[in-house]
């Protein structure tokens, strides 16, 4: 994250919140929240930073829209500048973000909503804020202990729900990646959309694994986590 | 292993010449040689004492990276490939013409931006270059010293790795560095707004945004950026800045067929571009392996442009080079790491 001249010039639309909780759900993976002061749309992403002079970061909300605080999953990176140091704030440090934005919205229609690691975040938002009908949710890790809100989505979501994870086995958990699964499923719906969320390499591939499929390009939206 | 000091700044070489304890000049010589001289070792840096030289031997590398293949086009363009340090493959084209000499580095190995279109996409995000690799992807051609334009179109987003663009930037457009004109180097991004802003306040070279289509919905479905760094901000950002009249923005487009060809992208483009001094640049589109997209018949691209040109937007075609070498990013070096 570079220093941006720029940055420290407009502290562009950022406001600063008191963080109100800090929950590490699973070995280097954080919750934070803070009070939700705007409206948004499931799916919509913040931007997030230590310091307005710092260029921020943008994180999927990963709370419902009607919820009183706003919550965001992060991944500890080792090398990064944010999120070691915001893994670390307790409740009322502060932090810069902004108001809800981006189009990475469903509707009422049926859809795929496919994610890899915390890219779970917007579907979760998505079915905290009640609009889980007719969707089925596909969630692919490396190890168990990374199904986040699994006992949640679980119980509400039944069949809708499927684990893929690629390092360990359990039972009700299809063992292999995204992709794989995908690739077994004898039929896949074309005429429904599909919504990636994830690194860059798992969304390229279950991208074009779809459109092999005869899912139309316009069907599959996609959100990367740079 | 040991450092290289191709890809070092004066103020590292000098930094490291101190910590050496050799005099403070030779930083300034160690960048003489490295970036404007045709020589590949430290033993060839003769205005160094012996002892100088040796002790920057047992500690440092030269650190110049040999392309392992080179492709040639008929029409004079050469893509070479090169090795990196992750054990992966990068690209760079030589593309010759007329009385100039453009070459398009690369400043990722593969991608993370995941666009619908580009076979570099489809590697994924592999790491970062170094400034030394990117720069490396200049000096260690055999046309070097010919090099008359700089582009940064190859693999990656540059703005997405900007401490070592700027980095290389900095020693292409120093005087102790290549010493060209930041006016000789474009710098592409797909609109990732905090590298962006970055750059335009500390490099003087021209930006090109990939623009590709003017409406929210069909570019996010060409390109997930659109999520994060929607066009509206990518272009109220632009519009903010003066960029003199020296400097130069312009704008990507690869033209597809039935998708963002129709007057009514010419209508939008007009009007989200309104009030910028600009370029359009149009790209005929060659498909790459699984694409659903294609590209656009000559009659309609050569309308497009007409058309954009009569609403005052200056529209080129870009010449599409080295088609029978597939030099458009990505295909060569995908095919390397298959």
């Amino acid at each position: 994250m570079a220093k941006s001249e720029e940055y420290q010039k407009r502290k562009p639309e950022l406001i600063e919140v008191a963080v109100s909780g800090n929950e590490e759900v699973s070995p280097g993976v954080h919750l934070i929240s803070w009070k939700r002061i705007f409206s948004f749309k499931p799916g919509q992403v913040v931007k997030i930073t230590a310091d307005p002079a710092l260029a921020p970061r943008i994180y999927s909300i990963c709370s419902g829209n009607e919820e009183s605080e706003i919550r965001v999953l992060f991944n500890v990176k080792e090398d990064g500048l944010l999120t070691p140091w915001l893994a670390g704030v307790v409740p009322g440090m502060k932090i810069w973000t902004c108001k809800p934005y981006g189009s990475f919205t469903d509707g009422n229609n049926p859809a795929f909503w496919i994610a890899t690691g915390t890219g779970i975040a917007p579907f979760y938002s998505m079915f905290r804020s009640g609009i889980p009908e007719n969707k089925t949710l596909i969630h692919g890790v490396r190890q168990l202990d990374q199904f986040y809100f699994e006992d949640e989505l679980d119980w509400a979501m039944g069949n809708r729900y499927i684990r893929c994870c690629s390092q360990e086995q359990s039972c009700n958990v299809f063992p292999g990646r995204v992709t794989k699964y995908l690739e077994e499923l004898d039929v896949l719906p074309t005429g429904i959309n599909y919504y990636l969320c994830g690194k860059a390499l798992m969304v390229v591939e279950v991208r074009d694994l779809l459109i092999s499929r005869g899912v139309p390009y316009q069907n599959i939206l996609s959100e990367i986590y740079f | 292993m040991k450092d290289s000091l191709f890809g070092k700044s004066l103020q590292e070489l000098t930094a490291l010449a101190v910590e050496l304890g050799l005099p403070k000049f030779t930083g300034k010589q160690m960048a003489e040689w490295l970036y404007q001289k045709d020589i590949s070792s430290m033993e060839e840096m003769t205005n160094l004492s012996k002892k100088a030289r040796e002790l920057l031997s047992s500690r440092y590398e030269f650190g110049l990276i040999n392309s392992t293949k080179v492709q040639e086009s008929v029409d004079g363009t050469k893509k070479y490939l090169f090795p990196t340090a992750q054990g992966k493959y990068i690209e760079t084209a030589m593309i010759p013409d007329e009385d100039r000499k453009t070459v398009c580095v690369s400043s990722q190995v593969g991608c993370k931006m995941g666009c619908l279109f580009c076979m570099t996409g489809k590697q994924g995000f592999q790491g970062q270059l170094t400034a030394g690799e990117i720069v490396n992807q200049i000096r260690n051609i055999p046309e070097w010293h010919e090099v008359t334009n700089i582009v940064y179109m190859g693999m990656g987003e540059p703005f997405d790795n900007m401490d070592e663009v700027l980095k290389s930037l900095e020693i292409l457009t120093s005087e102790w560095g290549f010493a060209m004109s930041p006016r000789r180097i474009t710098v592409s991004t797909i609109g990732f707004v905090p590298g962006m802003l970055t750059f335009l306040s500390r490099s003087e070279a021209h930006l090109a945004v990939s623009l590709h289509t003017p409406f929210d919905d069909e570019r996010q479905k060409l390109m997930p950026v659109q999520v994060a760094y929607p066009l509206e901000e990518v272009i109220r950002e632009i519009k903010s800045w003066d960029f003199g009249r020296q400097r130069r923005i312009s704008f990507e487009y690869i033209v597809f067929k039935g998708l963002n060809d129709t007057p009514r992208h010419v209508q939008e483009l007009c009007k989200i571009l309104n009030g910028i001094r600009c370029r359009i640049n149009l790209i005929r589109f060659h498909p790459i392996p699984g694409t659903p997209l294609e590209g656009t018949d000559e009659n309609t691209l050569q309308k497009f442009k007409d058309q954009l040109n009569d609403k005052g937007i200056l529209t080129t075609i870009r010449a599409s080079r080295g088609l029978d070498i597939y030099a458009a990013c990505g295909l060569l070096s995908t095919k390397e790491l298959g």
